[in-house]
C-alpha cells in the first residue's frame, strides 16, 4: 500500500484547467464490499478523441464509466465534463449501457426507446409531438433501423438491439459520447454502421468513449487508448500506448506473446 | 340485478377508483420487478392500525374513524418499507429475504395488538379484523368519499411521475445518466404503492391488496405492448375488479370484499392469459401447432421430391389431407409438382447462403419462407443461372 498514489490527491490540485477537456477523472475510486474494483485511477479524454477504455475482463472498465457517470456511487475521486460538475453538465452527455443490462421484453417499441433520449426536452408531462418522432426516426435512419420504429423490442436481434441503443444516444445530441461495450455480441453488419456513426460523431467534432473489449480492432476504431487494470496502466494516442509493452503490462499473462505481437501498434 | 342504494352505490365507485389507481400503480412495480415489496408494505400496516386504535381510544375517542387508522397504518408501512430498503442496503440480505422478515415480523406484532384491543376493557367490537380481509359492512359515507378521493389523487400523481418511473424500470443505468435519481424514483413509486395500500385497507384488506396491485398489470401484459397502454387496461381492470367485486359484496354482506374483488380480477387475469391475442395461451398453441405442420409438410415434400420414404405418423397425414400423397404414400399430381418447387426453393436457398455478401437476405433463412418474399425475380433468375442440375448436395 505504500507506494500506492492517495486516491484524490491530484484532484485536490486547484489550478488545473480543465475546461476544454470533455471528461476529466481525477482519484478516482470505486469498491463493492472492501475491495476496489477501480483504484485512484486518473483519466483525461482530450477534445475529438475517440478513446477506448481497454483491460482484461474485471479490470473494472464498465464500472469506471458507471462510477465517472454517477450511476453508482464512488468511493473518492473527482469527475469533471467541461470542467465542470457532471450534475450540470448532464445535457451534453451520452450514455449507452450494456444491451444486456436491460430486460428487452418489456412492453415498449423501438421508437419509444429513442424517445427516451429525448427526456430532458420533453421533461415529466411534455407532450410527445410529432417533431419529437421526426427526430428520433432520424436518429434511427442514421443507424440503418427506420423500418423498425414500431417493432416491440423483443423481436429485434442483439445487433438491432445495440442500434436502437445508439439511436437513442444519438436523439440526446450530446457531445460526449460514452459506449459500454457497444461491439460485443453484434453481427458484422452492425459493428460496421455502429463504426460509421461513431466516426461520423467525431468527425463534427464530438468525443467518443468506448469500453472495449476487442484488440484487434482498436487501431482501426480508435485515436486514444486507455489501459485499465484496476489501476490506470497507460493512456495516450493509439500508436504510442497500444505497444506490446503496455498490453503485457496490462493483461499480464493473459494474453500469449503471439498475440500480442499480431495486435500491437507498430 | 343489484337493486343498490345511494350508499352502496357510493362505495362501488369508490372501489372502483380504488382499483384503477391499484393498476395503474401496479403497472410501475410490475414493470420494476419489485412487485414482492407491496407485500412487505401490506403486512406492515397492521400494527399501525392496531396502535391507532388503542391510541385514540385512550384519548376517549372512538377509535374507529377511518383517517386515524389510515394515519396509523401510512406510518407503520412507511417503518417497514423503510427497514426492508435498508436490510437490502447494509446487510448482506437479499431484497426477497428482507421482505420476508419484515413481513412476518410487523404481521406478527400487529396480530399481538389486535389480540391485545379484544382483551381491553373498552370491550368495544373494534371491527378491526375487517382490515385484514376487507370489508364493505358498516361503511359510512365518508369512508367511500374518503376512498375515492385518495385513490384519485394517487391517480393524478402517478400521471405526473410516469415518464420518469418508465425509463427507471427500462434501463435505470441510463436513467441514472441523464439524472434522474433512480432511489428517489423508486421511493416515489413505493410511496404511491404504499398510498394505494393505505387506501385500499378498507375495502380490499390488507392480505389481499397485493393482489389487486399485481393481478391488473400482469392480466394487461397479454393485451399490449407498450407501456403506457399496459398501465392504462390494467387501470381499466382494477376499476372493474374494484367496482363489481364491490358490488357483489354488498349484496351478501356475509362476505369479505377483498376476497370477491381479488376473484373477479383473477377471472380477468385468466381470460386474458388464455385468450388474448398473440401472446395469450391459446395463441401461442395455435401458432406452435401451425408452425410444427408447416415443418413437417416441408420435410414431407422434399423427401417426396428426392424419392425418399415418409416415415413420421404426422407428416404422412398432414401431406394426406393436403392431398399431397395418397394412401399408398405415393405423391399425387400436386404433390410431385409441390414437391419440385420445395426442392428448387430450397436449392436457391442453398445457393444464396453459400454465396458471399448476402448476408441480410440469407438471413431470413428459417427453412419456411419462399424465397419469392425476400429476393426479386431478377435476382431468383440470377441464381438460377448459376444453379447445377440436380437434387440437394
Amino acid at each position: 500500500m505504500t507506494q500506492l498514489k492517495l486516491a484524490a490527491q491530484e484532484g485536490a490540485a486547484p489550478v488545473e484547467d480543465l475546461s476544454d477537456i470533455p471528461l476529466a477523472i481525477r482519484g478516482l475510486t470505486v469498491s463493492y464490499g472492501s475491495d476496489p474494483a477501480v483504484f485512484s485511477v486518473d483519466m483525461t479524454v482530450p477534445e475529438g478523441a475517440m478513446l477506448a477504455v481497454i483491460g482484461p475482463n474485471g479490470a473494472g472498465k464498465s464500472t469506471l464509466l458507471k462510477a465517472a457517470l454517477g450511476v453508482i456511487p464512488k468511493l473518492s475521486g473527482l469527475v469533471t465534463v467541461y470542467g465542470q460538475p457532471i450534475a450540470s453538465q448532464r445535457r451534453r452527455i451520452a450514455y449507452v449501457p450494456q444491451r444486456a443490462s436491460v430486460d428487452w421484453d418489456f412492453p415498449t417499441r423501438v421508437i419509444d426507446v429513442v424517445l427516451m433520449g429525448l427526456y430532458r426536452d420533453l421533461g415529466l408531462l411534455g407532450r410527445v409531438r410529432r417533431s419529437h418522432r421526426d427526430q428520433a426516426r432520424a436518429c434511427l435512419a442514421r443507424v440503418g433501423m427506420e423500418g423498425f420504429a414500431d417493432r416491440q423490442i423483443g423481436q429485434l436481434s442483439g445487433g438491432q438491439q445495440q442500434r436502437v441503443f445508439l439511436a437513442r444516444a444519438l436523439a440526446q445530441a450530446a457531445d460526449l459520447y460514452l459506449l459500454d461495450e457497444p461491439f460485443a455480441g453484434v453481427d458484422a453488419a452492425t459493428e460496421k454502421a455502429i463504426v460509421t456513426v461513431l466516426k461520423a460523431l467525431r468527425d463534427e467534432g464530438r468525443t467518443v468513449v468506448c469500453v472495449h473489449h476487442d484488440l484487434a480492432t482498436v487501431t482501426d476504431y480508435f485515436s486514444h487508448v486507455f489501459l485499465l487494470n484496476r489501476r490506470k496502466i497507460a493512456a495516450g494516442p493509439v500508436a504510442k500506448v497500444f505497444t506490446q509493452q503496455m498490453l503485457q503490462a496490462a493483461y499480464g499473462g493473459r494474453l500469449s506473446g503471439g498475440q500480442i505481437d499480431r495486435i500491437a501498434a507498430s | 340485478m343489484f337493486d343498490l342504494g345511494y350508499n352502496a352505490s357510493l362505495v362501488a365507485i369508490g372501489a372502483g377508483l380504488l382499483g384503477l389507481a391499484a393498476g395503474v400503480t401496479g403497472t410501475f412495480l410490475f414493470l420494476r420487478k419489485r412487485a414482492l415489496v407491496s407485500d412487505a408494505i401490506s403486512h406492515s400496516t397492521l400494527p399501525g392500525v392496531a396502535l391507532a386504535f388503542i391510541v385514540m381510544v385512550s384519548f376517549g375517542g372512538d377509535g374507529r374513524s377511518l383517517v386515524g387508522l389510515m394515519a396509523g397504518s401510512a406510518l407503520s408501512a412507511a417503518a417497514g418499507l423503510l427497514a426492508v430498503g435498508w436490510l437490502t442496503r447494509r446487510t448482506r440480505l437479499a431484497e426477497d429475504a428482507a421482505i420476508g422478515v419484515v413481513l412476518s415480523v410487523f404481521f406478527g406484532l400487529g396480530i399481538v395488538l389486535l389480540t391485545v384491543i379484544q382483551a381491553m376493557s373498552a370491550g368495544r367490537q373494534a371491527g378491526l379484523e375487517g382490515y385484514l380481509l376487507g370489508s364493505t359492512a358498516g361503511m359510512l359515507r365518508t369512508d367511500a368519499l374518503i376512498i375515492a378521493v385518495g385513490g384519485a389523487l394517487v391517480l393524478a400523481l402517478v400521471a405526473l411521475l410516469r415518464r420518469m418511473l418508465i425509463v427507471t424500470a427500462f434501463d435505470p443505468e441510463f436513467a441514472g445518466s441523464i439524472g434522474i435519481d433512480t432511489g428517489r424514483a423508486d421511493l416515489a413509486m413505493m410511496g404511491l404503492v404504499l398510498a394505494v395500500t393505505v387506501v385500499g385497507l378498507k375495502i380490499v384488506g390488507l392480505i389481499l391488496i397485493v393482489a389487486l396491485l399485481i393481478l391488473p398489470p400482469v392480466a394487461a401484459r397479454f393485451w399490449s405492448d407498450r407501456a403506457g397502454s399496459v398501465a392504462l387496461i390494467a387501470g381499466g381492470i382494477g376499476g372493474v375488479s374494484g367496482a363489481v367485486g364491490a358490488m357483489l359484496s354488498v349484496s351478501a354482506p356475509a362476505l369479505p370484499t377483498g376476497p370477491i374483488i381479488v376473484l373477479v380480477a383473477f377471472a380477468i387475469f385468466a381470460m386474458s392469459m388464455l385468450f388474448a391475442p398473440r401472446r395469450g395461451v391459446v395463441a401461442a398453441l395455435i401458432r406452435h401447432l401451425s408452425f410444427r405442420n408447416r415443418v413437417h409438410l416441408r420435410q414431407g415434400l422434399l423427401a417426396l421430391a428426392q424419392g425418399q420414404p415418409v416415415y413420421e405418423a404426422l407428416t404422412r397425414r398432414l401431406l394426406r389431407r393436403a392431398g399431397l400423397i395418397r394412401a399408398d404414400g405415393v405423391a399425387t399430381g400436386a404433390g410431385t409438382a409441390q414437391a419440385a418447387k420445395a426442392l428448387l426453393d430450397e436449392r436457391r436457398w442453398q445457393w444464396l447462403r453459400a454465396s458471399e455478401g448476402t448476408g441480410a437476405a440469407a438471413a431470413r433463412y428459417d427453412g419456411l419462407t419462399p424465397i419469392e418474399t425476400v429476393l426479386t425475380a431478377d435476382q431468383i433468375a440470377r441464381i438460377d443461372s448459376q444453379l447445377r442440375p440436380g437434387g440437394l448436395v
